[in-house]
């Protein structure tokens, strides 16, 4: 008792670096001092390299003409556009062509990774024969055969194929007929509008009515008659028109109608193909970690076969599948920009090549393009991280 | 009564399983028309064979040029695919612009490496420690003496002039061997408790994993010029592995950090009580597991980078992709199959290395697995 009533040992006598904080603080200072002397010496080599090649810095770049073209536009762009108009224009093909191919990837990716899982055997060894050939190849070789030896490789404009007298395919794009809409037809797209909240507003009504009642409500069905019913009705009411403009061949071209060119194409083509086969493995992993007792829970409770995956298995595996499917639209975007290599206009190529080698502002100009997909990557992750929090499992 | 019924005294032979669950029809029958979908999707399936395997069957190998002097044989109607064209350009595809009377120092380079990672890669084979050594820290300095020269009498060969399937291999190799110790070291920085220590490994890693490749190796090829003292100028290979390497660090960081997380709280806490410091409980305790945890996702991005490093074409280095780009357009063979074999032929040979990667990842795992999984 009394050994423990005494005066408190004073602490240890022992040498300051052993304690834990200050050789955290020491440590912490070394790096930080190598870092900064580091950062220092690249800066001051820099600014040494610049001044001895006579070069300028600074972003006021931006503001001079451009001066050379872009075959490939969203934006009105021409040669005496300024280099912030290119940045826009190569940006904005970056974003169209990731778009769509974060469509059509998701869009295979699924029907791929659901056909591995497939009882047929035939089928699943297709996917299996896909999967495994394009998860092995490098990107870049497959844009460089769609793009050489696909679609350079097609016939020359006079001896275009002709699908349904409306497509027609040669070596330097595709050409297919592009809709033409008159001044009254904002009132169909509102009709539209007006469907898809009447299909929300039903949704929540017949989910309400089973919660409360017990009885269900063809949803589906309904919904699709709303959406063709409504724009429909709003179409006949207005009168309004819609004509093709078809692609005709004329001099040495087709005119008229969406031409889409060999590079958009091979890169859509590549990308998409490419990024189906990461999707599928993920929706195959996410399929298969659903405990399989899940499933025989749901078979026990009586659900039927579409209300077992739509209830009880796909919402669990979203869970797994989502997180790595978005990595996987990251990486999508990050790849378009091996367009560079087939000469697709987009934020590489325009503003890291051309560009770079105009203005030979080569720290600015890699510094605004590497700040350009971390804002998407960043961006891409607060969005993730967000929903993670809302689908994690909440455990008691 | 003393009439007993009839008892068996042994068993009956028992019944064949009906034939239509066993051998071939069975197996038809499970796996092919389990049921009329199952059966639907099989005639497509089947349909879309039969439209699709005769016509690659002539073209790979039916129709196929085998044997030629130039692209003659190739331009004929109805070939197929032009082989002779990869035999004729091996060479070029192999060692790039190489001088031919030095080759024989890539052929050293080649079969030093292969006997080394063999018995690397064959768990049986003892001395493992000894033979990492030599082929992760010695086996590269031999290459480098080997293909540059200038040194020991060995003619001098700039690295402008290393091409085809050696560069590849090379950068591959160093991007894996340089890239993972950096990455086991951002990944502990990042797992850190020193604030500062762990907010410059989180920059470093995001920056990097948020941009694509190219532009890294944008960078590095308009950059790292700009960045090096004056007077010191950096190799065009070299720059492309600095950036390769570096890119990769990060990717790797991320995957050792999962295994670092994976690991139960406990063993760092055993670390600790067993009063091991810091870099004996990591070398000890935590890596040997978190590391093992980590095999399929060290295995994945190493494959990525072994295809990632067909990019390095864009910066004008003659990697077996830019061969065979450059040699599609050879006039002597020129035929309308001359791409399209090239692109094969390239396509084959990542995907072996892909595809054994990735076996290889898939066999280690189930032998190191020591159920102990969560």
């Amino acid at each position: 008792m009394s050994a423990l009533e005494g005066p408190r040992r004073a602490a240890p006598k022992s040498s300051f670096f052993n304690d834990p904080v200050i050789r955290g603080r020491i440590y912490q200072a070394l790096v930080l001092g190598i870092v900064a002397l580091a950062l220092f010496f690249v800066a001051n080599n820099t600014a040494e390299n610049l001044a001895r090649q006579n070069k300028t810095t600074g972003f006021d770049f931006f503001f001079s003409t451009a001066g050379f073209d872009i075959f490939f536009t969203l934006i009105p762009y021409s040669r005496a556009s300024y280099y912030w108009e290119a940045f826009l224009v190569g940006l904005l093909n970056t974003l169209l062509v990731s778009v769509l191919g974060i469509i059509f990837a998701t869009i295979i990716g699924f029907i791929v990774g659901i056909a591995r899982l497939s009882r047929n055997w035939i089928i699943s060894t297709l996917a299996a024969i896909y999967v495994e050939t394009l998860r092995n190849v490098p990107l870049l070789l497959m844009l460089f055969f769609w793009y050489f030896a696909v679609l350079k490789a097609m016939p020359s404009v006079r001896e275009s194929i002709i699908f349904f007298d409306s497509i027609a395919i040669n070596n330097r794009g595709i050409n297919i007929p592009m809709p033409i809409f008159d001044n009254l037809f904002y009132l169909v797209v509102i009709g539209f509008f007006v469907a898809v909240g009447a299909v929300i507003a039903l949704r929540r009504w017949a989910r309400l009515r089973l919660e409360k009642t017990g009885q269900r409500f063809p949803v589906l069905t309904t919904a699709l008659a709303i959406l063709i019913f409504i724009p429909g009705v709003a179409w006949m009411v207005s009168g309004t028109n819609v004509e093709l403009d078809i692609p005709q061949l004329g001099g040495f071209n087709f005119r008229g109608g969406i031409n889409l060119p060999p590079e958009f194409t091979a890169l859509l083509v590549g990308i998409s193909t490419y990024t189906a086969a990461f999707i599928a493995e993920t929706v195959r992993a996410g399929i298969l970690a659903v405990n399989r007792g899940q499933t025989e829970a749901a078979q026990s409770l009586g659900l039927r076969d579409n209300d077992r995956l739509r209830l009880v298995v796909i919402p669990q595996a979203m869970r797994v599948i989502i997180p790595p499917m978005t990595n996987q639209y990251l990486n999508l975007l990050k790849n378009s920009s091996l367009a560079a290599a087939i000469g697709y206009p987009e934020l590489v190529s325009v503003f890291m090549g051309t560009t770079l080698n105009q203005t030979g502002r080569a720290v600015e100009v890699v510094f605004i393009t590497m700040m350009v997909y971390l804002t998407f990557s960043l961006l891409t992750s607060a969005l993730m991280n967000w929903y993670n929090r809302r689908v994690a499992l909440v455990e008691r | 009564m003393s009439k007993t019924g009839f008892v068996r005294t042994e068993l009956v032979a028992p019944m064949p399983p009906p034939a239509s669950t066993v051998g071939l029809t069975g197996w038809v029958r499970k796996n092919l028309f389990a049921t009329p979908s199952d059966a639907l999707l099989t005639i497509v399936g089947a349909l879309f064979l039969v439209w699709a395997v005769p016509p690659l069957y002539n073209f790979l190998i039916g129709n196929a040029v085998f044997v030629a002097e130039d692209g003659a044989a190739c331009r004929v109607d109805n070939a197929g695919a032009c082989w002779a064209f990869i035999w004729d350009k091996m060479n070029f595809f192999i060692y790039g612009f190489y001088p031919a009377e030095e080759q024989w120092r890539v052929n050293i380079c080649f079969a030093l490496g292969t006997i080394l990672i063999v018995p690397l890669l064959w768990p049986a084979i003892p001395y493992k420690a000894i033979n990492a050594i030599l082929f992760f820290l010695v086996y590269p300095v031999i290459v480098l003496i080997l293909l540059r020269g200038d040194m020991f009498g060995l003619t001098y060969v700039p690295t402008e002039m290393w091409g085809g399937l050696t560069v590849t291999l090379i950068i591959g190799l160093v991007g894996i061997v340089c890239s993972l110790p950096i990455g086991i070291l951002l990944a502990l920085g990042r797992r850190s408790n020193l604030p500062i220590v762990r907010a410059l490994c989180i920059a470093f890693i995001e920056l990097w994993r948020a941009v694509p490749l190219i532009t890294v190796l944008f960078m590095a090829s308009v950059m790292l010029p700009l960045f090096a003292p004056q007077g010191v100028s950096v190799d065009k290979l070299l720059r492309a592995l600095i950036g390769v390497t570096l890119f990769e660090a990060a990717y790797l960081a991320e995957a050792v950090r999962g295994g670092l997380q994976a690991l139960p709280k406990g063993q760092y806490e055993a670390a600790d009580s067993l009063g091991l410091n810091y870099p004996k409980a990591m070398g000890l305790i935590i890596l040997p597991q978190a590391l093992k945890l980590t095999i399929p996702a060290i295995v994945n991005s190493f494959i990525s980078l072994f295809k990632d490093t067909s990019l390095v074409s864009i910066v004008g280095i003659f990697d077996l992709l830019n061969t065979v780009q450059a040699s599609s357009s050879d006039l002597r063979w020129g035929s309308d199959h001359q791409a399209v074999t090239g692109y094969l032929f390239a396509a084959a040979v990542f995907w072996i290395f892909c595809f054994g990667m990735s076996r290889y990842s898939i066999f280690m795992e189930r032998r190191l697995d020591t159920g102990h999984k969560r």
